[in-house]
């Protein structure tokens, strides 16, 4: 399975037609401490670039924006009562919501894990 | 996620940290504390904060982050480098009587060693800048806000008489030991700072290096500032996390402690367009200078401390659930806009979200129950009596 990676530090795991989206390792260790979480409920048409879930760690409050178009299909609902699960397992079990690919072609765009490690090296 | 590498570009909502001084240094680039090498080599995250580069919080490895930061200073010693606030003497024959025009704290009565909460006041009663005065014998010092210390020393250069000697000490640091084990720390380090009590400071030896300390801080818990000059301050901070119990910690965790213990912070909680009695702080208007008068501000003062003299009141809000308000948040009361958050954010003493705000007078009785609006919803919260977490300070006469 594909994973691919954005700028604004979000990774995308594509299956089939769907796709899931979290932070990155990297964007949780930027925010430090996370207390709370949004996610989009279910049904929810996003347009890539549209802000999609919102993140509040002690710090701040940032956005998460959805990194291709599609509608969404769930939320994770455990980040409500757990919402450290971004700090503890971003990449897995700390996931955000999950889409419908609507336009594979938005994906070309996207960072491999490779290019996105680049990226981060470049930003320290 | 926002745009950029950096924690301070990551933020999209205004006053989760305070950052917002920052914008009038934009033009130039920040300037670098004396324990800046120091700070990176503990691995902190640097942002810039009042025009310098200073640590928001250390590594999550060596048991950084603003949490962990914050719980260690509850429980144990944390270090922080508040070198950027302004350290300013001013001396002469009449220094007590000419500051006494500036501010309303009675400084005639200071004893040598003691320390009071004052601020500088516009002739409207507007606050300029929060700070504390201590005589420290030869001269009074003040310690301001570092983001206000240019303008606070050109306030001072205009209003004070010309044999009033206004000294501005620029390389001397600053380091705060705050927490329930700083005392035994600083103790075993200089003997007889364990004598101190709050608000009380004294000249000490260290190194063969004079420093002057205070038993003071900013986070609701006992602890002492360290005055001492930049170029031993390395030494000293090395000392002091030498001792297990003390971690270094950042502007991350300073903000959350001081807002746990319900002490403002200026430009966001204080500002021009807020005065004392609003403020919540009339213990630092003395009656002997409520009576006299003869302060900046005097009578506007007066006027708010009369019954329904002032129109709004800074209280503290407890919210419900995980969701915090930031700055800036309004408030409401049914769908009567009421007030506006002035700081907030999560508490993890008490694990719920907790805001400072400035609230119509009418409904700020504890117990008062208010929404906060975040993001189009209505979070319930409710007036608490400040400050959130009660205060460790160790007075005089207490045992």
């Amino acid at each position: 399975m594909p994973r691919y990676f954005t700028e604004e530090h979000e990774w995308i795991d594509v299956e089939g037609e769907t796709a899931t989206i979290g932070i990155t390792d990297y964007a949780q260790e930027q925010l430090g401490d996370i207390v709370f979480v949004e996610v989009p409920q279910e049904g929810t048409e996003l347009a890539k670039g549209a802000e999609a879930a919102v993140v509040e760690s002690v710090k701040a409050a940032s956005d998460v924006y959805a990194p291709i178009s599609g509608t969404v299909t769930e939320g994770n609902s455990a980040l409500e009562d757990e919402p450290e699960l971004v700090n503890s397992s971003p990449e897995e079990e700390g996931w955000f919501f999950r889409i419908t690919v609507s336009d594979k072609g938005q994906l070309d765009a996207l960072m491999d894990e490779g290019a996105y490690k680049t990226f981060c090296e470049g930003l320290d | 996620m926002a745009k950029g590498p950096d924690v301070r570009a990551l933020p999209r909502h205004a006053g989760d940290l305070p950052m917002s001084d920052t914008e009038e240094f934009e033009e130039q680039p920040p300037e670098k504390l004396p324990l800046d090498a120091w700070h990176r080599e503990h691995g902190a995250r640097m942002v810039p904060f009042a025009g310098y580069e200073m640590p928001i919080q250390y590594a999550k490895e060596a048991g950084g982050g603003i949490v962990a930061e914050h719980d260690w200073t509850r429980t144990h010693a944390s270090l922080f480098d508040v070198s950027h606030m302004g350290q300013l003497a001013v001396a002469g024959d009449n220094a007590a009587g000419e500051l006494e025009k500036l501010l309303p704290a009675s400084l005639g009565n200071l004893a040598e060693g003691q320390m009071r909460y004052s601020f500088l006041l516009t002739e409207a009663g507007g606050i300029i800048d929060d700070l504390i005065v201590t005589n420290t014998g030869p001269h009074l010092a003040l310690v301001v806000n570092g983001a206000c210390k240019w303008d606070d020393i050109a306030h001072l250069r205009e209003h004070l008489d010309d044999d009033v000697t206004l000294t501005h000490y620029d390389d001397f640091a600053l380091l705060a030991l705050q927490g329930p084990e700083a005392v035994d720390v600083l103790d075993a380090l200089i003997p007889g700072v364990a004598r101190l009590t709050f608000m009380r400071a004294g000249l000490f030896q260290w190194n063969g290096q004079h420093v002057w300390i205070s038993r003071a801080g900013y986070t609701g818990e006992d602890g002492f500032e360290i005055s001492i000059h930049e170029t031993h301050v390395r030494a000293l901070a090395d000392a002091l996390v030498a001792d297990d119990r003390v971690k270094p910690a950042g502007l991350g965790a300073r903000d959350s402690l001081r807002l746990e213990a319900g002490l403002p912070l200026y430009g966001h909680d204080l500002d021009l367009d807020t005065d004392p009695v609003s403020a919540g702080l009339g213990f630092a208007l003395p009656k002997s200078r409520r009576e006299k008068g003869g302060f900046a501000g005097h009578a506007a003062t007066m006027a708010r401390l009369e019954d329904g003299g002032s129109a709004s009141r800074r209280v503290g809000l407890a919210l419900e659930g995980r969701l915090p308000a930031r700055e800036g948040a309004k408030v409401f009361s049914g769908n009567a806009l009421v007030g506006t958050v002035t700081s907030g954010g999560f508490s993890p003493t008490l694990g719920h979200p907790i805001a400072m705000a400035m609230i119509e007078s009418e409904q700020a009785t504890d117990g008062t129950k208010l929404e906060i609006e975040v993001r189009s919803k209505r979070l319930p919260a409710r007036v608490v009596p400040l400050p959130f977490v009660p205060h460790k300070y160790v007075r005089k006469g207490a045992s």
